[in-house]
């Protein structure tokens, strides 16, 4: 079977910097993959690139949705990405403080609706229907989440577990393939964290999705992830399951560094 | 409550303020007739006002922080509470309603007159809110349309004798082709940057309007323009007023209407979706360039519809009726209203356009005050007078 | 994409060259006349333009009511050399009393403005600072209408006309040859101050990382004033220039003067220091040529589309960075 994520030699120069060094990363369908690497080593760069909100200098990233074809993400807009099925949340929480939490969610099913002016206008039929079941539907997905309790709070002004929680309900509202969640545990208690590994199970099982995860949290990322691939200055330096990870000389230089440089 | 050193502090921004306003408040010159006059009272009453203005503003600012650090909620505004409240909220709307009905027929027209131009104002502001409170574009170049809305009754009347009723559908159709045309090249632009374009692009109709003679008529503008017809009734001035009032009245209720609607739609939260954060906005799927243009294209809608009732209420237009002074109190509408908020805006129009017609007095320091209540509001109550709320939604016990 | 715009940009530079070696052999004098004249020009705007600049930089922010301080400091000048001229001084004592009276009452209004509409909304979003801003344009000028008059106040010259240069004043006025020079002394200390003070280096500091800077014992808040001051100090100096060259004044001058010094600061690249100044130029020579060979009713029309020109192929200017927002 094509993975449903394949990603080759991509490179992301800024300036003189090269952020990404011809990153290959490939993602199977039902996996939960990890991307780990020192601060600054360009995982976020990479989400960047995937979802097209910077563009690669070089590279090709090339899609395989079960049961459908394969097709490249060249040159495409985030919104485009994002209907093409890859969602994200975002390392700083970007969501929408104006916004209740139902509605943060309804915004994700945007790319799913198609009411345009004149059904919001004149309320037609299709426009109505449309909408409440845009309201079921991201009412559903708070209750998966866990967040049904909340519903018509404003979003600034949940604690900060569930404002997490509420990015990856958002993302799910898109209706995607592959979900690329950017430190999701970030900030996180231990109990807090506990539930997400459950939930981002629950969600690879249930769900039919497939995830890619940005996580510093080790405990996290080798009790949850199927592979693991390591970045460091931009290059990819290690693949393989938790174990082969964690015994990888590569991988142990780049975290604890050499003895020549600073940790 | 006030302690000693606030006492000295604002004493000494007094004395500030004196020698800071001295040459300008205090020498008035001439240089035409070669006189000076010294008004050395004014020093006096700066220094007093200054004084207390001082102390005041420091209490306020003092009471914002305390309140930023203990409280995170925030409070629904009392208005909302009223209106959410059914057993109030019914007779509220009927008395209203009685106002408006009966308005014109109890004030003189000088009244229904004033009372007209609020309305517009109503619908501008709202249109406006759109772009500005809703998507968060700052737009400073929103008379442009009211403008092309405005020429386009009063040009396609001269020349081929379109009426009222049938230019308002054109120009409504002219202003959302003005709208997608304009906010297409500033796309790609960024806030303040965006505020300066549109200003420019206002700025640009204007000076087309003035200066292409054998088009507009130069800054001599085009007189004589009908106001709406009713059945080929003959009216006399007073009711041709009267029914004007009520058109803008229909108008306005449908303003209101749609913009309601649009605010809790598809596009709605997608607009504000943009303004709160572009990019994740963007990663959700919705695509920017649409949003925008959309948001542009449905504010111009509303100018146009604006200007064509502007143009038939004054029956004479020219390109000093368009400067940047007009985008200026149609965004203080929205921004001291509160931005994003429709009873804010509607509340800000009657409020900043119909105290400054009654009190006389206070007329040729309008923009004055404009100016001062732009800054007060952003630096003590940002989100304005009336802050807008979120729909909320009810659920059923969901079903197994 | 890139091939169209070069060959586009081709075409357009050569017809234009063609047509302007043409019109050069023509008529010399009137070309050398409209190139000094976009030369005062543009010396103007970068004297206001290096204001919006610099505040830009460090906070920003489009300070709005950055052509009122211009105003002010005119106003100030004209109040200022009226009142010494009705005590019959010395006309060289008035002409440096009013500029220096311009200069610090125009740093004192620009001082107490940022921390009456700005200190307050530093952490606030941007849009609510711009209009903060605007507000205090709108105030400003409405103050000085009210104080003063809405009429045309005529400006007497506080610049004599050279002896000495009369020979060649049907081409250039002693007073449009002092703005220019003027204006070559006041970038070369401010580019002294940037470059080599401790201020000039705080103010940098503080534009490129206000946190690092703070953290590093830079005290924010008083560089902000600073970068206020001076930039209302150059405001002043065109501002009395601007007046004694155009001879007469009145409290909406700062609107326009404000505008297009933004869009010369744009134009080069918005919180650039030489590219204020090479924007400016460019505005200044561009637009001088334009009213004198084509339509000078469209004066401020040619103004806004090269900034949305401009905006729209180069968003970061001339000499500005291209940056990435960070996600």
């Amino acid at each position: 079977m094509e993975p449903i994520l394949n990603v080759e030699n991509l490179t992301m120069i800024f300036g003189g910097l090269k952020a990404l060094n011809n990153v290959n990363i490939t993602i199977e369908q039902g996996q939960i993959a990890a991307l780990i690497g020192p601060n600054g080593a360009g995982k976020t760069t990479f989400f960047n690139c995937i979802t097209g909100i910077y563009e690669p200098t070089t590279g090709d990233v090339t899609i395989t949705p079960p049961g459908k074809s394969s097709q490249s993400l060249k040159g495409l807009k985030p919104n485009q990405v994002t209907q093409k099925g890859l969602a994200r949340t975002f390392q700083n929480i970007r969501l929408f403080q104006g916004m209740t939490v139902l509605e943060n969610v309804m915004i994700g099913r945007h790319c799913r609706m198609k009411a345009g002016i004149f059904g919001a206008l004149f309320h037609t039929h299709a426009q109505k229907n449309e909408e409440k079941k845009a309201i079921y539907d991201s009412y559903e997905i708070l209750e998966k989440i866990g967040l049904e309790q909340y519903v018509n709070e404003m979003a600034k002004n949940l604690p900060y577990g569930a404002q997490r929680r509420l990015e990856i309900a958002r993302a799910l509202a898109t209706d995607p393939f592959l979900l690329l969640l950017d430190e999701p545990a970030a900030g996180m208690n231990p109990q807090e964290t506990k539930e997400l590994d459950d939930l981002i199970i629950w969600l690879r099982d249930n769900e039919n999705l497939s995830i890619l995860l940005i996580e510093h949290d080790m405990k996290l990322v080798m009790s949850l992830s199927d592979k693991i691939h390591v970045v460091d200055y931009g290059k990819k330096i290690a693949q393989g399951n938790p174990e082969e990870v964690k015994s990888n000389p590569e991988v142990i230089k780049a975290y604890l560094g050499d003895e020549s440089e600073d940790a | 409550m006030v302690t000693k050193k606030e006492i000295k502090q604002a004493f000494f921004i007094a004395l500030w303020f004196m020698v800071l306003t001295f040459p300008i408040m205090v020498i008035k010159v001439n240089t035409i007739k070669n006189i000076v006059i010294f008004r050395w009272n004014y020093l006096f009453w700066i220094g007093i006002g200054t004084f207390f203005a001082a102390l005041t503003w420091n209490y306020f600012l003092q009471l914002k922080e305390n309140k930023q650090k203990t409280e995170t909620s925030d409070d629904i505004p009392l208005v909302h509470k009223l209106l959410q409240n059914a057993r109030f909220k019914i007779p509220f709307l009927i008395v209203l309603a009685i106002f408006f009905l009966v308005y014109p027929f109890i004030f003189p027209m000088y009244h229904t007159s004033i009372m007209i131009s609020a309305l517009v104002y109503v619908m501008l502001g709202l249109g406006l809110n759109i772009v500005v409170g809703l998507a968060g574009l700052l737009d400073l170049g929103y008379v442009a349309f009211y403008c092309v809305g405005a020429y386009a009754y009063a040009l396609l009347n001269l020349h081929f004798g379109v009426s009222f009723w049938l230019a308002l559908p054109i120009s409504a159709v002219l202003g959302f082709l003005f709208g997608t045309l304009l906010g297409y090249p500033v796309l790609r632009l960024r806030g303040d940057y965006l505020a300066i374009v549109t200003l420019g692009f206002g700025e640009i109709i204007r000076i087309i309007m003035e200066n292409w003679d054998s088009f507009s008529n130069g800054p001599r503008g085009i007189a004589n323009i009908p106001p709406p017809s009713l059945f080929n009734i003959d009216l006399n001035q007073h009711n041709t007023v009267i029914y004007i009032y009520f058109i803008v009245i229909a108008l306005v209720l449908m303003t209101i209407f749609f913009v309601a609607r649009l605010e809790d739609s598809r596009i709605g939260r997608a607009w504000i979706a943009l303004r709160d954060d572009e990019i994740a906005c963007q990663a959700m799927g919705i695509s920017k360039v649409k949003t925008k243009l959309t948001a542009f294209a449905l504010g111009a809608t509303w100018a146009s519809i604006g200007g064509v009732v502007f143009a038939a209420k004054t029956s004479y237009i020219n390109p000093m009726s368009f400067t940047i002074w007009e985008s200026i109190t149609i965004l203080s509408v929205v921004v001291i209203g509160g931005m994003g908020s429709a009873i804010g805006v509607i509340a800000g129009a009657f409020v900043l356009i119909l105290l400054p017609e009654y009190l006389r007095a206070v007329a040729e320091y309008r923009m004055l005050v404009f100016g001062a209540l732009q800054v007060i509001v952003m630096v003590f109550k940002p989100e304005g007078l009336i802050k807008g709320v979120r729909k909320i939604y009810k659920f059923k016990k969901v079903e197994e | 994409m890139r091939w169209i715009n070069i060959t586009l940009g081709l075409i357009f530079t050569g017809v234009l060259g063609f047509w302007g070696t043409r019109e050069v052999i023509s008529d010399p004098v009137y070309f050398l006349e409209l190139l000094l004249g976009g030369i005062t020009r543009g010396s103007i705007y970068a004297l206001i333009a290096l204001g919006y600049t610099m505040v830009y930089g460090i906070i920003q922010l489009i300070n709005f009511a950055h052509g009122e301080i211009y105003m002010i400091g005119a106003m100030t000048a004209l109040i200022v050399a009226s009142v010494m001229g009705l005590w019959g001084w010395n006309s060289a004592v008035i002409a440096i009393l009013a500029v220096v009276f311009a200069i610090v009452y125009s740093c004192a209004y620009g001082f107490t403005v940022e921390k009456i509409a700005y200190k307050p909304l530093r952490n606030a979003p941007r849009l609510s600072a711009l209009i903060s801003a605007i507000g205090m344009s709108l105030f400003l000028q409405n103050y000085v209408m009210l104080a003063q008059t809405p009429e045309f106040l005529p400006f007497k010259s506080l610049i004599p006309d050279f002896l000495f240069w009369e020979p060649y004043a049907h081409i250039i006025t002693s007073v449009e040859l002092s703005i220019i020079i003027v204006t070559i002394i006041v970038m070369i200390l401010l580019g002294i101050l940037i470059k080599f003070t401790t201020i000039g280096k705080a103010m940098r500091a503080t534009a490129q990382d206000k946190v690092m800077a703070a953290l590093l014992g830079i005290n924010v808040n008083q560089v902000i004033s600073t970068t206020f001051v001076v930039g209302s100090a150059t405001a002043a100096i065109g501002g009395v220039l601007i007046a004694c060259h155009v001879g007469q004044i009145n409290f909406f001058i700062g609107f326009l003067a404000g505008l297009k010094a933004f869009i010369a600061a744009v134009l080069g690249g918005i919180g650039s220091v030489p590219g204020a100044v090479l924007g400016s130029l460019v505005l200044g020579i561009s637009e001088s040529f334009f009213t004198g060979y084509f339509w000078s009713e469209y004066e401020d029309v040619f103004a806004f589309s090269i900034l949305v020109i401009i905006l729209i192929f180069r968003p970061s200017g001339i000499l500005g960075k291209h940056e990435t927002q960070k996600v």
